[in-house]
């Protein structure tokens, strides 16, 4: 029965497939999962925004969109119309087919990273053995939707955004691959259902996740910082920035493309925190051995909606950074701390089981943290600017 | 000199507050200052805040309003107005409006049209055309009524020197708010029988300034009444005096000055 219920949908394919004759049986397979895929995750996106709205009104003590439906729960349906029915603009001196291409190829780039996450035991679309090197190419590649949009508007503001998230992201990028690397040296394989498999076992009744290792913990906290950096979320949305720049790279979007720039990027919140899950929080693996009569997918997308929290709850909190801050923290400060993470990674792979590898392991990650941060945070790059003829 | 860098001292600082009857404006808040505009020391390397620590601080704070919000009817002020709404303060006023006395609108209106408001009126919003016949005012004495008295209140700045001009006590301010038509032109110029409101209603929305006006014009019908009655007696005596007139010709002088 316990095994019925975390393999609901799994047994559900093979019934829905078993309709077909022998030879169509794969494609159909694939395909259902396609489409399990594109229903649910622009579902979740629905209940994500307004989710958002209302969180974010909390944190600011207002009571959010309460309107539409009971609770203003049907607000994103009301959305969803207004954007189909608005009027598509497209500038006169825009490139027009790149205009058009650039929403689209984000929203594909994005959806083709869900391919390889494992939301369950045996829920998986693709068990690629290159795995998280094939995340990393699809959501590297949304950086190039995001550049056709800003550069085909031919808009300033839109050009400036375009320009200031390929720079961002490409910065991000490499703190995000590099935090992902410990884990795949002790994981030993690129493949993301064998990382999962590594991280369902536990000691008494505690897993084996990697954020409860120094180096998983730092990792997991560099890899939240870049995703959050890699996904143009507050506070490092300087692409959108819209007091300076009304809408980064998509100011000259409307209607329905604006709607897939704006479903492009929860998805791509959903895929990274889907992955971080995956990496550091043991994916689809139950938080307590005697919890895992819980369906397995029922974990994976608590671990998800819990980092979508996070991302509303920072955003909420934190104010934008300037450009040269955020610059500044991703090679100073972030990326020197991720090469470092990957020694004490090495350190701790090869020093065996054991008391001594926690703590030295913590005591170099503790002290690096520690004096990188007071050092940087002295040093003129960091802390409040000051203006020469405003004081 | 090299600038300081580092996050400095928090501390609350004041300004700007007034306090008067029924509003209450006041800004509060905090401020970061340096080190040394707060008379301390530099801190030592090891006494300085740990890089994320005032993230964390923020977060704590973000959640704590998060989760009041849901407890705290005091963190909520968000009043969803359709549904419910504050009772406006007594002092809020929005468009004028015209007292009448009697049950009758028509009759009761204290309006003597004598035009003043419409003279004064800076935005010139006010029409009136002045009846040929007359009518009785409150203290019964004959006056020209109001024919026509519009006032376009897409126009009306909400001045209240119509109110403070008339010397009849009947025009006042409304606070009535929620005017909104979608006739442009005819919604939004009110004639006298929408503008009419009954002394009652006055008394309900301004009960303190209301209560004033009634004293007052009792004290003037009084006023009023009281030298009818010595009018009356002094031609009551006259009446009675008049065929001792030519014997007593002092008295009447005394009281005619009196008259």
């Amino acid at each position: 029965m316990i095994d019925q219920a975390d393999q609901v949908f799994v047994l559900l394919q093979h019934w829905l497939v078993s309709f077909l004759p022998a030879g169509l049986q794969q494609f159909a397979a694939v395909l259902l999962s396609v489409i399990a895929i594109v229903c649910v995750f622009p579902g979740l996106f629905a209940l994500t925004t307004v989710f958002e709205r209302k969180g974010l009104a909390r944190i600011q003590n207002r009571i959010g969109p309460n309107r539409v439906g009971p609770l203003g729960i049907l607000q994103p349906i009301a959305d969803g119309i207004k954007s189909l029915t608005k009027e598509d603009v497209v500038p006169t001196s825009a490139n027009a087919g790149v205009h058009f291409l650039a929403p689209l190829g984000l929203v594909v780039a994005v959806f083709m990273g869900f391919a390889v996450l494992p939301m369950g035991r045996n829920m998986v679309l693709v068990d690629m053995d290159c795995g998280l090197l094939f995340f990393f190419a699809m959501s590297a590649s949304t950086e190039v939707s995001v550049f056709m949009a800003g550069w085909s508007s031919r808009n300033k503001y839109s050009l400036l955004g375009a320009m200031r998230a390929v720079a961002q992201m490409i910065s991000y990028e490499v703190v995000l691959l590099l935090s992902s690397v410990s884990v795949v040296m002790i994981g030993g394989s690129l493949s993301l259902t064998k990382i999962v498999a590594a991280q369902d076992q536990y000691t008494g009744i505690f897993p084996h996740w990697y954020i409860f290792t120094p180096w998983g913990l730092a990792g997991f906290i560099m890899y939240a910082i870049a995703a959050t950096a890699e996904t143009n979320r507050s506070p490092f949305d300087l692409p959108e920035g819209e007091s300076e720049l009304v809408a980064g790279y998509h100011t000259e979007y409307s209607g329905f493309k604006f709607a897939l720039f704006f479903l492009g990027e929860y998805l791509a919140m959903f895929s990274i925190s889907g992955l971080g899950a995956t990496l550091f929080l043991g994916g689809w693996s139950a938080p307590l051995s005697i919890l895992n009569w819980v369906p397995s997918w029922i974990w994976f997308f608590s671990k998800l909606m819990l980092s979508i929290f996070v991302f509303i709850w920072m955003r909420g909190t934190l104010p934008r950074l300037r450009q040269d801050q955020l610059m500044n923290f991703a090679w100073k400060f972030v990326l020197p701390l991720t090469l470092l993470n990957l020694m004490v990674t090495a350190l701790w792979r090869f020093m065996g089981e054991g008391i001594a590898r926690w703590i030295v392991c913590s005591a170099i990650l503790l002290v690096a943290y520690v004096v990188m941060g007071r050092v940087e945070m002295k040093s003129e790059h960091f802390g409040p600017r000051s203006y020469r003829y405003a004081d | 000199m090299k600038p300081r860098q580092g996050w400095g001292t928090q501390i609350e600082w004041e300004c700007l507050g007034f306090d008067f009857p029924g509003l209450r404006i006041e800004t509060r808040g905090t401020r970061w200052i340096d080190e040394r505009e707060a008379g301390g020391e530099e801190p030592d390397f090891l006494e300085e805040d740990l890089l994320g620590e005032g993230i964390l601080k923020g977060m704590a704070e973000t959640a704590k309003n998060f989760a009041g919000s849901f407890v705290s009817k005091e963190r909520l002020t968000t009043v969803e107005y359709p549904e419910e709404r504050i009772p406006t303060i007594e002092n809020a006023r929005v468009f004028p409006f015209l007292v009448y006395d009697t049950g009758d609108w028509e009759a009761g209106l204290r309006c003597v049209a004598c035009q003043i408001c419409e003279k004064e009126c800076p935005p010139k919003c006010i029409y009136i055309e002045k009846s040929k016949d007359k009518k009785p005012d409150y203290v019964g004495k004959p006056q020209a009524y109001p024919a026509r008295f519009d006032i376009d209140i897409s126009v009306c700045m909400s001045c209240q020197i119509c109110v403070e001009v008339c010397p009849f006590e009947a025009i006042k301010m409304d606070n009535e708010f929620e005017l909104a038509t979608d006739d442009r032109f005819g919604g939004l110029l009110l004639d006298r029988k929408q503008l009419a409101k009954s002394n009652e209603y006055y008394h309900q929305i301004h009960p303190t300034e209301a209560a004033e006006v009634d004293a007052r014009l009792a004290e003037e019908k009084a006023k009023v009444e009281a030298k009818a009655k010595a009018a009356a007696e002094a031609a009551a005596a006259k009446l009675a005096a008049a065929p001792v007139a030519a014997a007593a010709k002092p008295e009447t002088k005394k009281d005619g000055g009196q008259g």
